[in-house]
């Protein structure tokens, strides 16, 4: 008897956890789909992620208590979320290609900044690494993020323009898993861009791509056509792109968008 | 049965059978034998026959005697290292991908002392996709062969012991032969469950065609840019599970 009651007990613990884990997230107060007006889904490139999460408070406080939740990934992995219909009200990619990915699906994008990249390394650099050459050494581990996601695809062209051929030992899904590699001290370098490496904190430091040999990454940002809040997304939108949200975006290390 | 059960049961069936109906509806059909044939999914495949494989590997040499220890030994704390054996199977397989990391990676615990003393790191290698997918796996095997161990009849193997064996000789003659069904069925379920692994694999060993890219990550990764190629790739997955199942329809739970 006193068995089954242990069992029992051990048995609703388990369940009020589960259900706990379950009830959670739902504190929207609005259907599971679109977000109210009360909040907005903010899908974003994983490298603006300090940059988005500042801007988001400064929207909270200047809006009346409306609520940012942010979807931070691969800007490929966000495109083909929103082409599957996934409820965000506002995406911000890491390139243009990504963005022309889902034109169908969103307003008129504008730019809202560049970036560059940079090698990323463990602090102290002890293999010392000083250029992109020095990547193609054999016996480094080298992570780059994968060919699809954006920070992949300017990371070949980078290597692409100085020539140099790497063999990396893992493609990450992500810009910020390349630095959680690194910093791990499971890889020894790593391709990211300048705004990641300041963001990654004491465990990294960045070695210099050359101007000559970066990359501009271009970030654009649109509203969703589908969104059921467009007037907050649009005032986002609109806050990302004025002076209070450049001057974040650039505490950041993110450099203004190209003037064309 | 109560007639109350009768909707949440057609329900249950629906939920189940939906998804895959979904995943056949979707299937490329005229063009799934072209996107099998590219270079990078057969890559995929080939990884994972060969992770799979040297996972129940793995899981046999090192699962089947801990199934004994758990079995036939009485020795104190043996319910801790039954939970510790169960773990992996109720541990989220990402969690376990980090604790891999933590326990062999090139700074843990135990991968600093590889690395030191042997050179040898574990992430981002084929053998790390196979320890990963191992720790998952290892589990299933051990827990059905524990429970054909526990289910047979020992008084066979006390004749053989009677009658001069050695106890090598009586577990390859005596002892295997009666647990060969739940250790059977413990290698197809472990076996199945190593092909399917993905957070444990992409965390720890990483995500490289041809070393570690096995067919669950290159879903995830195609699934961003090529659904068709992720659609034809879901499908084999799916029709390994389904043999695997049908194999064992008799021997879902391992009796005596």
């Amino acid at each position: 008897m006193r068995r089954t009651r242990t069992r029992m007990a051990a048995l609703l613990a388990v369940a009020a956890l589960a259900l706990a884990g379950c009830g959670g997230g739902d504190d929207s107060g609005g259907s599971s789909g679109a977000a109210s007006p009360g909040e907005i889904k903010v899908f974003a490139a994983a490298s603006l992620t300090a940059a988005f999460t500042r801007i988001g408070e400064q929207f909270t406080a200047a809006n009346g208590g409306t609520k940012v939740t942010f979807n931070f990934a691969g800007s490929q992995a966000l495109a083909t979320q929103i082409q599957q219909s996934a409820p965000a009200d506002v995406f911000a990619s890491a390139d243009l290609a990504n963005m022309d990915k889902v034109k169908d699906l969103v307003g008129t994008p504008q730019n809202l900044a560049s970036n560059q990249l940079q090698i990323v390394v463990e602090k102290g650099n002890p293999k010392s690494i000083q250029g992109l050459d020095d990547l193609a050494n054999p016996d480094l581990k080298v992570v780059l993020a994968a060919p699809d996601v954006p920070a992949g695809k300017y990371a070949a062209e980078a290597l692409g323009k100085a020539d140099v051929t790497v063999r990396p030992v893992s493609e990450e899904d992500n810009v910020k898993a390349v630095i959680t590699k690194v910093s791990l001290g499971e890889a020894d370098a790593g391709i990211v861009y300048v705004t990641d490496v300041t963001a990654g904190g004491d465990k990294v430091e960045g070695v210099d791509v050359p101007e000559e040999l970066n990359v501009l990454a271009t970030y654009p940002i649109a509203t969703v056509k589908a969104s059921q809040a467009q007037d907050q997304a649009q005032a986002f939108m609109d806050l990302v792109l004025s002076a209070e949200g450049q001057q974040a975006l650039k505490e950041y290390g993110f450099l203004p968008p190209p003037t064309t | 049965m109560p007639a109350l059960f009768a909707v949440p049961a057609a329900v249950a069936v629906a939920f189940l059978a939906v998804p895959l109906l979904g995943l056949l509806g979707r299937t490329p059909w005229g063009s799934i034998a072209a996107e099998l044939a590219t270079p990078r999914v057969l890559e995929a495949l080939r990884l994972s026959l060969v992770c799979s494989l040297g996972a129940v590997a793995v899981s046999v040499v090192l699962g089947v005697p801990l199934a004994f220890l758990l079995a036939r030994v009485e020795f104190p704390g043996r319910n801790l290292v039954r939970a510790l054996t169960t773990l992996p199977m109720v541990l989220p397989p990402v969690v376990g991908g980090v604790a891999l990391l933590l326990a062999f990676g090139r700074r843990g615990l135990a991968g600093q002392w590889l690395d030191q003393w042997f050179g040898i790191t574990l992430p981002f290698t084929t053998a790390g996709a196979i320890l990963a997918e191992a720790f998952v796996a290892m589990p299933f095997l051990v827990i059905s062969t524990e429970a054909g161990l526990r289910a047979m009849d020992r008084r066979f193997e006390d004749a053989a012991a009677t009658l001069g064996a050695g106890r090598w000789l009586t577990f390859r003659r005596v002892t295997l032969p009666l647990i060969a069904p739940s250790l059977f069925a413990g290698i197809a379920l472990c076996w199945a469950r190593a092909l399917g692994e993905f957070g444990a694999t992409i965390t720890f060993a990483g995500n490289l065609p041809g070393v570690t890219q096995t067919m669950p990550l290159a879903v995830y990764i195609a699934l961003e840019t090529d659904l068709e190629a992720a659609i034809a790739l879901s499908l084999v997955l799916l029709v390994v599970s389904l043999v695997v199942l049908v194999a064992l329809r008799d021997r879902w739970f391992p009796t005596a």
